[in-house]
Order: structure tokens, then sequence, then C-alpha cells
């Protein structure tokens, strides 16, 4: 067993130990781990720590959120975009059952967090102390892993062990809640990374036999089909996807998380599944004869109907975790692994292939989805502005190299749908539990990841004022992030289904909302207003350019759809246009 | 297509683990699934837990759940098998006021012939003990119900299944 190795080696190599406190453990094991950034706020119970914290500044940077929701999405924007793992700080009882909804978002998007909660005194657990809550408890079934530490020399073990366990294998979020007793007490301290874990074991072995059965599929498939997901991106697969789909000539589409894994240009590439995606691929997923799933599994919002979904093709899945596979969509062949071993494994059984005929119905259909959806989206001739020609200007501004960090609704289904993607790990949204409130703090820890890169959050009016206190975020850390609301002064998702199915009982969907370009001007952060399309081309111009921080607002129609369509419930062929 | 419902027993095999029984039931919660028994004690490896639990489902849902349980990070290996596949027991114990046993000899006969234990008797009360499939210990309580029961408690299956588990070997390979 590897922990016994390591043991062992110590007592030869005799690794140093040094007598300090459980709190400044926490911290010198972050920076061991390679954490600069972290996001969170202070409170009772995790005080200790961030006097350490405020001894440590020069080597790690802590980040004051305006509350600790902003800070678990923050570090999930962080994660995102990196692909390290974020890191999250918060206190006893509110400040721990805040960041809840972040982790819960996490789990479901299988994000890389660890999260650090301070806790009561030990001997006060269990006695409804101030600020204690049974956070291990709550955060159970949201996470991938969880522990609470009650002795300040386990602190070491068990925080390696959170980060190796929040990045290996299909990542997770894992809170580690260490009571006050533990920061306090002194011990002798020393770091060892964690390299496994015995009941766990992340990545199962790829079969080279499941893998020749696949590509025995593939190459000899008519209407082969690909949809791949964020398993590509996490796996670091995408080069091996490319490839992939090259060679065989197979027509590729993807999931929301699997956005951009693939440039939005490739000629493979034909676009979203799913409830928003594109007509062609959804359409298609009934007429394929080989559907070949990689890193994805088949989410509810992507199928539509079960029963109704691909029946008349061969189901190949490719993923990492074995409880995925046959657990929504029966396989034919499973190859379990990471997504770059078994894609690469793949390519060597693939036969180089086209199918320009199968590829044409795809265009045919891209065709009719263009002329009734796209067309009206981005090129719109009606007097009210578009959310999608917005998006079409910051493709113009961008070049496509822009991550885009989307909240939750309309607007994300059209950022999604329109955004170009040239980079990989540039669609940063929260597709699983569809958090509102999560794009303006995520797009934070997006920004303060990769500084060099544009970051454009794409927010509803709705979302924005969910978490619209990180603003403060924002103006303290002086975060360059763009922001533009798309203001229709409705929670348009739920409009949209309001209007389609409850004959337009608009209840609590209309919003009077404050003018949020004073609110940005009050947090110091350039703030421009656009309600004309003759103004929409500079504004996003001007934005673009700026190196500080910048709000746009865009009034844009209050009513309009968001279309393709499958209606809950209804199989992916009977997606609607209209 | 509606799949059978059975009743499976899911094994399995984990670190010793403070919260990892709230993991494993919440996976059951979650879908909506009664759990019928669980139990949980030490495995023939040092510092292995394992849990027996009994529930009702179809082997595709139980597949699925096994799949889930093992994700968890401190399970080491779940199992499901059919009542086929293992040797199964429960055991009962009565508790019955003493003067019964001798104001009513049929108790004695339902004692003999059930093959049940005496475990304690005193002046007030005496205790039997019963290991056994569970309508062998239904049959026992309703037999003794006529006479009148203080207290009845049943303990969930335990059970050892056929085939071998090879999680020590899933174990050693860890260890290389």
């Amino acid at each position: 067993m590897k922990e016994t190795q390591t043991i062992e080696q110590n007592k030869t190599n005799a690794i140093k130990t040094e007598r300090i406190t459980g709190c400044e453990a926490i911290i010198r094991c972050l920076i061991a781990e390679g954490v600069d950034i972290l996001y969170g706020y202070p409170g009772g119970a995790i005080m200790p720590v961030y006097d350490e914290l405020f001894k440590y500044q020069d080597k790690i940077h802590h980040v004051l959120t305006r509350h600790e929701q902003g800070a678990a999405h923050a570090a999930q924007g962080y994660a995102r975009i990196s692909g390290k793992v974020g890191v999250a700080m918060a206190t006893s009882g509110p400040g721990a059952t805040n960041l809840v909804t972040g982790i819960a978002d996490a789990q479901i998007d299988s994000t890389p967090l660890v999260c650090i909660t301070g806790q009561v005194f030990s001997h006060l657990l269990g006695s409804d102390a101030f600020q204690e809550t049974d956070i291990v408890g709550i955060s159970t079934p949201v996470t991938k892993w969880n522990h609470q530490v009650t002795k300040a020399e386990d602190i070491p073990e068990v925080i390696a062990k959170a980060f190796y366990l929040a990045k290996s294998g299909r990542p997770g979020p894992v809170l580690i809640d260490i009571t006050k007793d533990a920061q306090l007490q002194e011990f002798d301290f020393k770091y060892e990374k964690c390299t496994g874990v015995r009941s766990y074991n992340p990545v199962p072995k790829t079969n080279i036999e499941s893998v020749k059965a696949a590509a025995e599929l593939i190459n000899n498939a008519k209407k082969p089909f690909i949809v791949w997901g964020q398993g590509v991106i996490l796996g670091e697969a995408e080069e091996e996807l490319k490839t992939v789909i090259e060679k065989s000539g197979v027509p590729a589409s993807w999931t929301i998380l699997g956005a951009s894994a693939i440039p939005t240009s490739h000629p493979l590439n034909v676009g979203m599944v799913g409830m928003h995606g594109n007509y062609a691929p959804n359409k298609l997923t009934n007429e394929c004869d080989v559907l070949i799933a990689i890193g994805m599994r088949f989410d509810d919002r992507v199928t539509g109907d079960l029963n109704t979904y691909a029946k008349q093709a061969k189901i190949i899945h490719f993923d990492i975790d074995p409880a995925e596979i046959d657990k929504n969509v029966k396989t034919d062949v499973a190859v379990l692994g990471n997504a770059k071993e078994s894609l690469a494994l793949l390519l060597n059984e693939l036969e180089a292939n086209s199918h320009e005929s199968w590829l044409q119905e795809f265009k045919e259909l891209y065709k009719v989805e263009f002329e009734q959806v796209i067309k009206g989206d981005i090129l719109p001739e009606k007097e009210g502005l578009t959310m999608g020609e917005v998006l079409r200007e910051i493709n113009t501004q961008t070049k496509g190299n822009a991550a885009i960090v989307s909240d939750v609704g309309q607007h994300q289904m059209i950022a999604c749908r329109y955004a170009d993607f040239n980079i990989t790990k540039s669609n940063i949204t929260s597709g699983g539990l569809g958090t509102m409130g999560f794009a303006l703090p995520a797009a934070i820890g997006a920004k303060m990841a990769a500084p060099d890169r544009e970051v454009v959050a794409i927010i509803g009016d709705g979302g924005y004022q969910m978490n619209i206190q990180e603003l403060g975020t924002i103006f303290q850390q002086k975060v360059p992030v763009k922001i533009v609301v798309l203001n229709n002064e409705f929670l348009g998702m739920v409009r949209q289904w309001q209007q389609l199915f409850f004959d337009k009982r608009y209840a609590s969907t209309e919003m009077t909302n404050p003018d949020f370009v004073t609110i940005a001007k009050g947090y110091h952060i350039d703030a421009k207003r656009v309600t004309k399309r003759e103004e929409l081309a500079d504004v996003v111009k001007e934005m673009i350019a700026s190196d500080s921080s910048y709000f746009l607002e865009v009034c844009v129609e209050k009513e309009d759809n968001v279309f393709p369509m499958i209606p809950a419930g209804a199989s992916v062929s009977d997606v609607r246009l209209s | 297509m509606n799949e059978e419902i059975k009743t499976l027993t899911i094994s399995i095999y984990t670190e010793n683990n403070i919260g990892l029984l709230n993991r494993i039931s919440a996976i059951f919660q979650r879908r909506h699934i009664n759990i019928e028994s669980l139990t949980t004690s030490q495995s023939e490896i040092e510092n292995v837990n394992r849990f027996v639990i009994v529930v009702n489902m179809s082997e595709t849902q139980a597949k699925k759940i096994v799949g889930q349980i093992e994700k968890q990070v401190e399970v080491i290996k779940a199992y499901y098998h059919t009542d086929d596949e293992t040797i199964f027991t429960e055991s009962c114990m009565f508790k019955i006021k003493s003067e019964l046993l001798f104001e009513e000899p049929q108790i004695q006969n339902i004692i003999k012939e059930s093959d049940t234990r005496i475990v304690t008797v005193n002046k007030e009360f005496f205790v039997l003990e019963k290991s056994g499939r569970r309508h062998e210990i239904e049959a026992l309580r309703r037999d003794l119900n006529a006479f009148g029961i203080m207290q009845f408690v049943r303990s969930g299956r335990i059970a050892v299944t056929k085939d071998e588990m090879k999680v020590t070997e899933l174990l050693d390979a860890v260890k290389k």
C-alpha cells in the first residue's frame, strides 16, 4: 500500500517536522498543494486560520467575497478555466451552509473544489453551540468526500487526501470541517501529498477489447454520430477527440458542458444537443446508426424522453465513471477509463473514413434552423435588440477567444448556442444544477485564474441580482472582468414556459429592476446601457478594449423565446423550431 | 417491460469511517428505496467493515445502486445477490412472563420444536433467542403471541455469499 510505503520512506529519509499550530498547518498545506488564490469569508470559528492567512499573504492571496456563495462559485470559475482545484473557505454555521449551493453545483458538474469550513470547539459539538451546524451531514449528498477534523495532527493527511480526491478520477467537491481547537493545537507538522486511497479507484483500466469492439462498430457504421461532454475537457482529451473525429469523419456534437473542447468553426462540429441545442444534432440523434457518447452522462436535458432516444442506434459509451454506464441509456459497448487514453487507443483501431452524405444531412437541417431561428436571433430585422446579436458582437470583438461565463436561463442558452469558442475550457456555466447567480462570482474566479484571457460574463437580469453583491469583490480586487447583463425585465426562461405551457399566466416572472448602471458605477465600475441597435457594436468594442472591469446592460426584447426547444419529456426528434 | 422485483442482498465492504453509513443510506433515500434491513459489522478483513443491506428491487435497479455505492470514496467493493446466491439468517429475541412457562406447557413444546434457545430465566421473565429464516421467526412469533409477548425484537439479515467476493485480492492489488 502506497501510504505505508511513504511512511516507511519517511523513517529513512527522516523528513523534518516542525511544531506549528493547526491553523498554520492548514495554510502550509494549501501552499504545498500549489494554491495561490482562495476565496472566502471570515467568521468566529475560522478566525485563527484567517490570522495565519494574514501572515502568509505574500504567498497566498485570499479574496474576500461578499457572500460565501460567491466564494464557492468563484472557486468553481477558477477551477473550470484552469483545471486546477478551486478553494473556498468559510466559517461554521451560516458561513458553511452558504457554501452548499456552490458545492452542489460543483458535484453535479464534476468540478474539483476543496472547501474548508471552521467548526465550533470539539467539546461543543452536538450542543447546539453558537454557529454550530452539522455541515458534514448537510454536505454529504453533494460532496465527493467530506470529513471533520477534530485534532490538529490529522490536518495534513486530510487536506492532502482532499486535494487528491477533488482532482483525481471524476473530479468533484470535497469539504473539510475543522474544529476551532484543532486549529489552535500545536503539533509536529510535516506534509506529504496523497497519491492513493486504497478503497478508491479513480481511473478504471481501459479494456482494449471494448475499444476494439467500439472501433468495429464505428468503422462499419453508415451514420455514426458523436456526442461529447465535459469528460473530454476534464480528461484533457481535446486533441485526441479532434484526431478521432477527423480520422473517422464522424459528425460530432456536444453537451452544454462539453462546449469549447473542439473549436466552434471545426467542419465536423455540428453543434449542441439538448433541450435548446441545435436542430440537426437533436433530430439526427434518432437517425444515426451508432451513437458514440464520450465523457457525457445522458442527462435528461440531453436525451428528452428516454423511451424514444436513439433506439435505432448501437450505443458506445466512453466514461471514467463506471456508475454512468447504463445509468440512463443502455449501452452496447462501454469503454471505461480516462478519455485521453481511451480515445488514443480508439484512434489506432479506427479506419480513415468520411461520411459526406450523412454530414450533408446535418448541413441541410442547419439551413432550416438558420432560416427559421438563427437568422432572427443574430441578424434581427425587428426593432428590439436580441440576445443573439449581442453574442454576435462579442464574437466579433473577441474573435472567439473569450471565455464566456454564463448564468442560467434564456441568455445562457443563447450564449452557449451562439458564442464562438476557439479555446478549450471557455464555456463556464452551471449545467447540471442550473444555479442562478453562478456567473458573476464564477467570472471573478475565472479571470483571476486566467488573467491573460478575456472573460465575459453573460447574465440575465434575474440571476445578476442573485449575487450582485460580488460587484464589491470586483471593485476591491480590481478584477478586469466584463459583465454583460441581457435585461428583458423578466425571468425569461420561466416566462417562456409560462407562455408556451401555462397560457401566458406570467406568475411572478416580471421584474421591476433597479438602475443597473448606477449600481455598477456605485462600485466605480465603468458602465453603459444600450437600448438601440446602432449603439451596440461601439459599446461592445469599447467594453472589450477596456483594461478594467466593465459593466454593460443591454435592454433586449422582453418576450423573445429561445428555440429550438425540446419540450420537457418529449422526444429529441420532436425538437421544435417555433 | 416490468422487471421482476426480487429480494436482494447488497454486501458492501468499506473503510471504517464515521459518516459512511449516512452516505450509503442517502443513496437509497434519494431514490425512495425502502431498506428492509441493514446490518453492519467487522468483515473477515482487519479494519474493513461489511454492510449487509436487504432491499426489494429489480436487478437493473440493483446494478445502478451498487454502482452508486461503489462510487463512494470509502467503499472498497459492493455486490448484490439473490437469495439463491447467499446463505442468510436473521435472529430474534422474545421476552415472556416466566409464569407462562409453567402455566402453558405448550410453550415448552413450541420452544423444542422450533429449535429456540432459552437465553435466561428468572422469576419475572424468560428470554428466548432464535436464528433462522424470516418465515420461521414469524411462525414462532405468531405461536408465542397467543400467550402474550412482553418484548420482541428481530435483527436484520446477515448473509454470506456462495461465491467468493475477492475483496482481499482487491486490497492486495492496491498495495502493489
